[in-house]
C-alpha cells in the first residue's frame, strides 16, 4: 500500500515541470471561468450592499419570479431566438451560395481577392460598425435619408426612433459582418471534394447546375448540418455588440433590439439591479447549456466524428 | 437553364464583385466623410462625393494629440502585452495536455473543454473581477477579463501538438538529457510557429477591437483605449440628441461641445486604419486561420 502510493507520488513528482507549465493557464481558467460559475448562486440572493454581496440573504427563486412576471422576459427570449433563427437560416443559405460561386471563379487570383475582401467586415469592431450604421441611417445626415430615399421621392425616415425597421437593419448588418466568414468555411469543404466526381459527371454530360445539385450540395451537407446544429446550440446567446452598438443603445428601440445579453448588461450596469440581471444570466446559462448538450447529442447521432464530445 | 462553364464563371464574378463592393464601400464612406468639411456633411449628409474636402477633422485630432495619442498608446500596449501573454499561457497549458503520458491529462482537458459549454455569465464575472479582485478602473480590467486565454485556443494548440509533433522527438530529447521545460521552449515552440502565428493574429485583433471590457470595467477616461473612446462618444451623442428636447438648453450646449461629425469619423478611421493597412500582409493567414478554427 505504502509502496504503490510512493510510486504514484514518484510519477507525479517526475511531471512537476509540466504541472508548473500548466499552472498559469489553469489559474486563469479558475478565476475567469470557474469562480463565476460558482458565483451564479448570487441569483438566489437578495443582494444588499450593507451585508456585502456574498453575505446577503437567500431568497430562493424570488428573483426569477420577478423576472418572469415582467413582459421583458418574454420579449428578450423571443428576440434572442427569432433573430438568431433568421441569422442562421439566411446566413447559411447566403454563405453556401457565395461559396459555390467562389469555387466557380476560374482565375485563382480573383477568387483569392474576393475571399480577402468579403472577410474584411468580420475584422472590425462593432463600435466602428455602429459608426458605419449611423452614417447610413442618421436622421439629419444619413446616407439613406439624404441620398437614397430622395432618389425614390420618399420622405426622410427617423430610423433611430422607429422599432419596426430594426429587425431588417440588424439582420442586414449581421449578414454583412458574418456571411463572408462562414462562406470561407463552406468553401474549404467544397474544395476538399474529390475532383473525380465532377470529371465523371462531365463525361455523362451533366450541366454545371446538375453538378452543383447532385455532387456539391450532398457532399457538403454533413458540414452544413454540423455547423447549423452548433449554431442552434448557441441560439440563446447573441452578439452583444450587434444589439448594443448598432442601435446605439437607444431606449425607444428596445422592443425590437433588446436581447438577453443586452438585458443582463442594462440591469447590471445601468439599473444596478443585480437580482434581475443575475436571474436573467442564470436563465441564459442553464437553457444555453441544455441546448448545447442537445445539439451535440443530435450531431453525435448523425455522425460521431463531427460531434464536439 | 443550361449554364455552361463560361456562363457560370461570368455570373460568379458579377455576383461576387457586387458582394465584395458591398463589403468595402462602407469603409470608403467612413474615410471620405472624415475628409469632408463639416459644412458639406450638414448640407448633403454623408456622401461619397462631398462638395468640399477638408483636413479640419485631422487637424482637430492633431490639436488633441495628447488624449488621442494616449488612447492609441493604451490600445497598442494592451494588444501587444495581451497577445504575448496569451500565447505564452495558452501554449504552456496546451503542451502538457497533449502529452499522452501526462497524469490526469484527460481531467485537465475536460476542465478546459467544459468552459466552452458553460459559463457563469456577465453578473458573477463582473462581481468576481470587481469585488474579489479589484480590477475596476485599472489597466488590468482591459487586459484580463475574458480575453487573455480561451479554452478553444488551448484545444486548437493541443490538437496541433498531438498531430504534428512526433512523440519520438520528445523521447529522444529526453534521453539526451533535456529537461521538460527545455524541451518545451527549444523543440516544441519552434515547431509550432504556424499555429502560434494564427492564434496570435486572432488574439491581436480581439484585443485591438475590444470595447466591452472598457465599457464595463472603466469609468476613468484616462485609461480608455481607442475603441472605448469611440463607444463613449457615440453613446453620448445618442443620449444627448434623444433627450435634447426634454433637457433644454443644457443639452444643446453639451451637443455643441461634442466633436463634429467629421471628427468622429476621423477617430473611427484611425481606429480601423491600422487593421486595414496591415490587412494585405496578413490576409493570407487570416483566411486560412478561419478554416483551422472551424474544423477543430
Amino acid at each position: 500500500m505504502g509502496n504503490t502510493l510512493r510510486s504514484k507520488w514518484k510519477t507525479y513528482y517526475k511531471y512537476w515541470p509540466l504541472m508548473l507549465l500548466m499552472l498559469p493557464g489553469l489559474i486563469y481558467l479558475f478565476i475567469n471561468n470557474y469562480l463565476p460559475m460558482l458565483g451564479m448562486f448570487i441569483a438566489f440572493k437578495n443582494v444588499n450592499f450593507t451585508q456585502g454581496i456574498w453575505g446577503s440573504d437567500w431568497v430562493g427563486f424570488k428573483n426569477f419570479e420577478y423576472l418572469f412576471k415582467t413582459s421583458d422576459a418574454y420579449i428578450i427570449t423571443r428576440n434572442t431566438i427569432l433573430y438568431n433563427a433568421v441569422f442562421i437560416v439566411l446566413g447559411t443559405i447566403l454563405a453556401i451560395i457565395f461559396a459555390i460561386l467562389l469555387n466557380e471563379v476560374r482565375k485563382k487570383i480573383l477568387s483569392r481577392f474576393y475571399q480577402s475582401i468579403i472577410v474584411l467586415p468580420h475584422l472590425i469592431s462593432y463600435v466602428v460598425v455602429g459608426y458605419l450604421a449611423y452614417a447610413a441611417f442618421s436622421m439629419e445626415s444619413g446616407f439613406m435619408n439624404k441620398t437614397i430615399l430622395p432618389l425614390f421621392g420618399i420622405d426622410p425616415i427617423s430610423w433611430y426612433t422607429e422599432p419596426k425597421y430594426w429587425p431588417y437593419i440588424l439582420t442586414l448588418v449581421n449578414l454583412w459582418k458574418s456571411v463572408g466568414f462562414s462562406c470561407i468555411i463552406y468553401l474549404a469543404s467544397i474544395i476538399s471534394i474529390d475532383h473525380e466526381y465532377y470529371e465523371a459527371a462531365k463525361l455523362d454530360g451533366a450541366s454545371k447546375w446538375q453538378q452543383i445539385r447532385a455532387i456539391t450540395i450532398p457532399l457538403i451537407t454533413p458540414v452544413i448540418v454540423m455547423l447549423t446544429l452548433l449554431s442552434i446550440g448557441r441560439i440563446f446567446y447573441s452578439d452583444f455588440g450587434l444589439f448594443y452598438q448598432v442601435p446605439m443603445n437607444t431606449g425607444m428601440l428596445s422592443d425590437a433590439t433588446n436581447v438577453i445579453d443586452t438585458y443582463v448588461y442594462r440591469s447590471l450596469m445601468v439599473m444596478g439591479d443585480i437580482g434581475m440581471a443575475s436571474a436573467a444570466g442564470v436563465y441564459q446559462s442553464i437553457v444555453g447549456f441544455i441546448l448545447v448538450l442537445s445539439a451535440n447529442f443530435i450531431v453525435r447521432k448523425i455522425n460521431r466524428e463531427n460531434a464536439l464530445f | 437553364m443550361a449554364l455552361d462553364h463560361k456562363g457560370i464563371n461570368i455570373v460568379a464574378n458579377v455576383i461576387l464583385s457586387l458582394f465584395a463592393a458591398a463589403c468595402i464601400i462602407p469603409f470608403c464612406l467612413l474615410i471620405i466623410s472624415s475628409l469632408s468639411s463639416e459644412q458639406s456633411i450638414i448640407q448633403n449628409g454623408y456622401s461619397f462625393f462631398p462638395e468640399q474636402f477638408s483636413l479640419k477633422a485631422y487637424e482637430y485630432l492633431w490639436i488633441h494629440k495628447l488624449e488621442i495619442g494616449r488612447a492609441y498608446g493604451i490600445t497598442v500596449l494592451i494588444t501587444v502585452i495581451g497577445t504575448v501573454v496569451s500565447l505564452a499561457i495558452t501554449s504552456m497549458l496546451a503542451y502538457p495536455l497533449s502529452r499522452r503520458d501526462m497524469p490526469l491529462a484527460r481531467l485537465w482537458t475536460f476542465l478546459v473543454f467544459f468552459t466552452l459549454l458553460f459559463n457563469g455569465g456577465l453578473v458573477p464575472t463582473y462581481l468576481v473581477y470587481t469585488q474579489t479582485f479589484d480590477l475596476k478602473n485599472t489597466i488590468f480590467g482591459l487586459l484580463i477579463p475574458g480575453l487573455l486565454m480561451n479554452g478553444f485556443n488551448v484545444l486548437l494548440v493541443r490538437t496541433f501538438f498531438l498531430t504534428s509533433i512526433p512523440p519520438a522527438l520528445i523521447e529522444a530529447a529526453s534521453i539526451d538529457g533535456a529537461g521538460e521545460i527545455k524541451i518545451f521552449y527549444r523543440i516544441i515552440l519552434p515547431l509550432s510557429l504556424p499555429i502560434m502565428a494564427t492564434i496570435g493574429l486572432f488574439q491581436a485583433i480581439a484585443y485591438w477591437n475590444d470595447w466591452f471590457n472598457g465599457l464595463i470595467y472603466l469609468t476613468d477616461t484616462n485609461l480608455f483605449g481607442i475603441q472605448t473612446v469611440l463607444t463613449k462618444m457615440i453613446m453620448d451623442i445618442q443620449f444627448l440628441t434623444s433627450n435634447s428636447s426634454a433637457a433644454g438648453t443644457g443639452a444643446s450646449q453639451a451637443i455643441a461641445q461634442l466633436p463634429s461629425t467629421s471628427v468622429r469619423m476621423a477617430i473611427a478611421a484611425i481606429g480601423v486604419l491600422p487593421i486595414l493597412i496591415a490587412y494585405p500582409f496578413f490576409q493570407k493567414y487570416f483566411v486560412k486561420g478561419i478554416t483551422i478554427g472551424a474544423v477543430k
